[in-house]
């Protein structure tokens, strides 16, 4: 994670520059640095993270989006009388081995309106989670397995 | 323009956290009001936290706004996921239109709450 170092640090050198140490200045600094290391690559050396930083923005804007779109469908459901919640727990296979990965999936999870992760199995192969809208359990399991499962194990490993 | 973010940055957060308050009365079950309360909250949340950031923009400020809003992050479903699964276990009902309880086959629900004053709903 060398590239990461000299990105901080050109974000630091940036804010230097300016004058001032605000959010804006350090964000600014930081996105020219990643700029300037993208066209020198081959000075700093092979790394993972330029993929990486790639894949975080990725990740980052796609669960933003679907704790918005969650938001809206459970804020939605809340000042309308009538109500379209179809409750239910399901039960989800897991491909995250290790405590970090499913301890990050069912954080994950849970931070998005609409599902929460209650427990998992004592073999850690399934994951058991309440959604309020369960309009049909497979294509719900799909859904977080292409979606959000798949996009963080991309991330992590 | 600081002050335009802002002002949409609170009304966005406000309105989310009232219509977590609303949904906490008005949804059926305590797993359902689970999801109103701690995750619409959680949003408005961080929405109330991110104007106060862009209002005042120097570093002291910025650093402690998004550490508010990673412990957020951090301690927010933790909190939703226990009071979920001890709920599970100890049998409080769910609403009559529950779909599917797959968790069922692994078999460690209660067949009845502990005492009828501890359920989490009314029958209304």
């Amino acid at each position: 994670m060398k590239p990461l170092m000299i990105n901080i640090c050109l974000a630091f050198v940036w804010a230097a520059m300016m004058g001032k140490m605000d959010f804006g200045n350090l964000f600014v600094g930081f996105v020219l640095g990643y700029i300037i290391l993208l066209f020198q690559q081959e000075m700093v050396g092979e790394s993972s993270y330029y993929k990486k930083v790639n894949q975080f923005l990725a990740f980052t804007v796609y669960f933003l989006k679907e704790m918005i779109v969650a938001s809206v469908r459970v804020a939605h459901d809340t000042i309308t009388w009538k109500t379209y919640a179809r409750p239910g727990i399901i039960a989800l296979p897991l491909d995250a081995r290790s405590d970090f990965e499913i301890t990050l999936l069912s954080v994950t999870i849970s931070l998005t309106p609409g599902t929460l992760s209650l427990e998992v199995s004592e073999d850690r192969s399934t994951l058991y989670i309440h959604a309020m809208f369960v309009d049909d359990p497979d294509d719900l399991r799909r859904e977080i397995k292409q979606g959000l499962e798949r996009k963080l194990l991309e991330l992590i490993r | 323009m600081t002050e335009i973010i802002t002002a949409i940055c609170l009304l966005i957060g406000s309105t989310l956290m009232l219509v977590a308050a609303v949904g906490l009365l008005r949804f059926p079950d305590l797993f359902t009001r689970m999801h109103a309360a701690t995750k619409v909250g959680t949003v408005g949340i961080i929405f109330m936290v991110l104007s106060v950031a862009v209002y005042f923009g120097d570093i002291g400020v910025t650093v402690r706004a998004f550490l508010v809003i990673a412990f957020f992050f951090l301690t927010a479903p933790i909190a939703a996921q226990i009071i979920g699964r001890s709920a599970y276990m100890i049998g409080v009902p769910f609403w009559e239109k529950t779909v599917c309880d797959e968790f069922a086959a692994e078999g460690r629900r209660a067949s009845k709450p502990a005492s009828p004053a501890e359920q989490g709903t009314e029958d209304a």
